[in-house]
């Protein structure tokens, strides 16, 4: 824990410093891997589009604190997470979640996938009823491997 | 004086290209052959004007004439030349007369080259492009005039976006413009088309060239942005799913659908329709391209001007340019009939599943970029969609892409056997077998880079499998690789970059090492096989920034390798710090090194990567624009301009 708090301050005193700063880098390897890989998929609140694990802002630093605070308090990777949005909102999550109309954005792409497959399907039903060369004899693809040697 | 003049030619430009729009529109309707030919006069004329504006432009920023507020809002007398030429089109009034500029210049180049298009179908063209021109004209000299003047001019400007003070940066807007509007050509002949209610081999030979030159300069600038960002933003990352990213890759992605379905209404007089609706959305995405970068509805690193009053313009220029085509082609499209039959297994086929995936990739790169305003408009929750969902939903249609070309492009047209698959067995059987060595080499990490390297090999070697039978059988093997078409090399250079480019993201996502620690002067540390000593750390000046650069030598089994100079940068007209990478690049990797800040207790903060097959994501990119540049240059588009006469002959 002092560790932690060690971290705090010395971000407070750092100011910009990129991303994860080797001061906040946790002894525990296992846990230092969780932590990367949950602030990979938060956003820094102040910045334009970044995650707080590229951020240098002060506030993603707070949050990759308050990340691996929670991590060495023996928290799983979702109660994190959870605690974290319950502080900021959904906005913070980088993987929109599935909840409310969101299906839609996660189901359009194979929504639009499917439907366009359907729209083969009925294109190439339709071109069956019209009219399909039969395919060539194997005399016939003879004669024109003879053609295309010569 | 001058800028006043160039003022007056741009206002000039505006009725030049109103006159444009009308007099061959509807000359070419009512067939008045004499009024056609003033169309490419008039077009040539708006480029002309345009240029004469573009380059007062300039010379404001070059001799730092700060009386002009684009100038002075954006320069520096004590910026190097070469950032002040790039000053011009580093913000927004400047960019977009860039972007007025490209549209000028290629509806120029097409009255150029094209002489010998049928007249009505060249003055429909120019007809339409003309009013692309007129509108992006009026929305830049009512919203955005770059030659506005100041009352009293300062001594001096108020500097430019350091980040945007780099090689890499610099000319990666006037490529991707040069991509954007090359695509505006597209929609204009696909426009010419519906109005002139025929789309024939001739047609797509026609558009061909110019939906690949505007791909051309799109990869490239799609490569130079994505390389600028990874050695200059920080932390090495290539691509960000950045709404302004999204922005330029949704266009590109539908201009490689439309290059290969132009390819099957060329050869095989099929899929004519759906080529052009492609046309017609390969332009709607780079208007909303510019709609995102420009309106700042969607936060971004990037977007530099946050307007709402311009982004309703713009949004106006979209809902007419895109609904209006998409209302013709619902009323004309059914007047295009495909008389080319295929079979379910054909080349035509696996070029339709190539369509439908990359339609599918571009549409959730749509949804996914706007869906926070979706969903803030319809249901009020304030949300981000960030990397982790595009990696997610975009992945697997480029890995199903991937699997399907070499098969698709060894098929032969019209229909195929088992027999044109069974040559592709042995490659299959190698490529698995290496992804299976690589996931047992690899112990405990994500199984993407196994895939990856598996559908890179893949691509590489499908290429070389194809070239090889293209080579026929007989003893002069190796004279006929030479002698294929221009646009086989094209094609087979532009599909092993693919290749390239995706062994590179697998081994840069996969197999990536990092370390972050405080060194002080003169540690060393061991990361993978290499060690890294701090050499020393020293201040230093440049044209206009204050730099501290570090000196680290890389070793290898006690042997230096190179040297390597990550700097900081604190720019003080912007009061901005930037990070330049130090960084050491061969074929196999690249040792990337961000130094930070000086340590209360001394030394410094030091990042380093190793990243594995990094280079390969822009030298696949490299191939992509080498193989299009190469089919540009194929001998049947020379042909097609200088003889077209006889080509309809033979076409018809």
């Amino acid at each position: 824990m002092t560790r932690i708090f060690l971290a705090l301050f010395f971000v407070a005193w750092a100011g910009s410093v990129p991303a994860v700063e080797p001061g906040e880098v946790m002894s525990n390897l296992l846990l230092e891997e969780r932590a990367r890989s949950i602030s990979k998929s938060l956003r820094c609140l102040q910045c334009r589009n970044e995650s707080i694990d590229e951020s240098n802002s002060g506030i993603a630093s707070d949050l990759r604190v308050l990340v691996r605070t929670r991590l060495a308090d023996g928290d799983s990777d979702q109660e994190v997470v959870s605690f974290i949005v319950s502080r900021y909102g959904e906005y913070v999550l980088l993987r929109p979640n599935g909840k409310g109309i969101n299906f839609i954005l996660w189901l359009s792409g194979p929504f639009l996938f499917l439907v366009g497959i359907f729209c083969l399907y009925l294109v190439r039903s339709k071109a069956k009823n019209t009219s399909v060369p039969s395919p060539l004899t194997d005399q016939e693809e003879e004669k024109i491997k003879k053609i295309s040697l010569s | 004086m001058l800028n006043e003049l160039a003022h007056l030619g741009l206002t000039v430009a505006l009725v030049v290209a109103l006159l444009g729009t009308v007099i061959p529109l509807v000359a070419a309707r009512l067939n008045y052959l004499y009024w056609m030919r003033l169309a490419p006069v008039l077009s040539v004329l708006q480029f002309l004007l345009v240029a004469f504006a573009f380059v007062i432009l300039t010379l404001a920023f070059i001799r730092s004439d700060f009386s002009l507020s684009v100038v002075l809002l954006n320069s520096h007398t004590l910026k190097p030349t070469i950032y002040k030429i790039a000053g011009v089109w580093g913000n927004h009034e400047g960019s977009l007369l860039l972007w007025v500029l490209i549209l000028t210049l290629f509806a120029a180049c097409v009255a150029w080259f094209a002489k010998n298009l049928p007249p009505s179908l060249l003055a429909r063209v120019l007809g339409v492009q003309s009013a692309i021109s007129a509108t992006f004209l009026s929305f830049l000299l009512l919203t955005s005039n770059p030659f506005s003047r100041v009352d009293f001019p300062p001594f001096n400007g108020q500097g430019l976006n350091p980040l945007l003070q780099d090689p890499g940066l610099a000319f990666h807007p006037p490529f991707l413009y040069l991509g954007y509007v090359g695509l505006s050509v597209t929609f204009s002949f696909a426009i010419a088309a519906l109005l002139e209610g025929k789309v024939d081999a001739s047609w797509a030979r026609w558009v061909r060239p110019w939906t690949l030159s505007a791909w051309v300069f799109l990869t490239v600038g799609i490569g130079l942005g994505s390389w600028w960002a990874y050695y200059e933003l920080g932390w090495g990352g290539f691509w960000f799913w950045d709404p302004v990213e999204n922005a330029s890759l949704m266009p590109w992605l539908i201009s490689v659908a439309l290059l290969h379905s132009a390819i099957v209404v060329e050869k095989r007089d099929a899929l004519k329709a759906w080529t052009i609706l492609l046309a017609i959305l390969a332009f709607g995405f780079s208007l909303i391209g510019t709609f995102i970068v420009r309106s700042g509805v969607l936060t971004s690193v990037h977007a530099f001007a946050n307007d709402p009053e311009r982004g309703v313009f713009i949004l106006l220029i979209l809902v007419i340019f895109v609904g209006g085509s998409l209302l013709l082609f619902a009323f004309r499209a059914g007047s295009m009939e495909s008389k080319g039959v295929f079979a379910t297994v054909s080349r035509e086929s696996a070029l339709v599943v190539n369509n439908l995936l990359l339609v599918v990739s571009c549409f959730v790169v749509f949804v996914g970029t706007v869906w926070p305003l979706v969903a803030e408009l319809i249901s009020d929750r304030k949300l981000s969609v960030g990397p982790p969902f595009f990696n997610i939903a975009f992945t697997p249609l480029i890995i199903g892409l991937a699997i399907i070309l070499p098969i698709g492009s060894t098929l032969p047209w019209k229909r195929a056997t088992h027999r044109n698959l069974v040559k592709l067995w042995p490659l299959i059987i190698f490529c698995l077998a290496s992804v299976g060595l690589l996931w047992t080499i690899q112990t405990g990490r994500s199984l993407l880079g196994p895939i990856g390297m598996g559908l890179g090999v893949w691509l590489i070697l499908g290429v070389l499998v194809e070239l090889y039978q293209r080579t026929g059988r007989g003893r002069s093997k190796f004279l006929r690789i030479l002698r294929l078409p221009l646009s086989d090399w094209g094609k087979a250079v532009a599909h092993a970059g693919l290749g390239v480019t995706i062994c590179g993201v697998a081994g840069l996502t996969a197999w990536q090492v990092e370390d972050i620690r405080i060194m002080k002067v003169g540690e060393r540390f061991e990361i993978t096989t290499f060690s890294l000593v701090l050499d020393s750390v020293e201040d230093d000046t440049g044209p206009n920034y204050f730099t501290t650069m570090a000196t680290i030598k890389l070793l290898r089994n006690e042997r230096l390798i190179s040297t390597i100079y990550p700097e900081r940068r604190y720019y003080p007209v912007a009061d901005m710090q930037t990070t330049e990478a130090g960084i050491d690049s061969n074929f196999l990797r690249d040792v990337y090194v961000v130094v930070g800040e000086p340590q209360p207790e001394g030394g410094f903060a030091v990042r380093t990567f190793i990243k594995p097959l990094a280079n390969w994501i822009w030298a696949g990119a490299i191939f992509m624009g080498l193989g299009g540049f190469f089919s540009l240059l194929d001998r049947r588009y020379r042909v097609a301009h200088s003889s077209q006469n006889k080509l309809k002959e033979t076409a018809s």
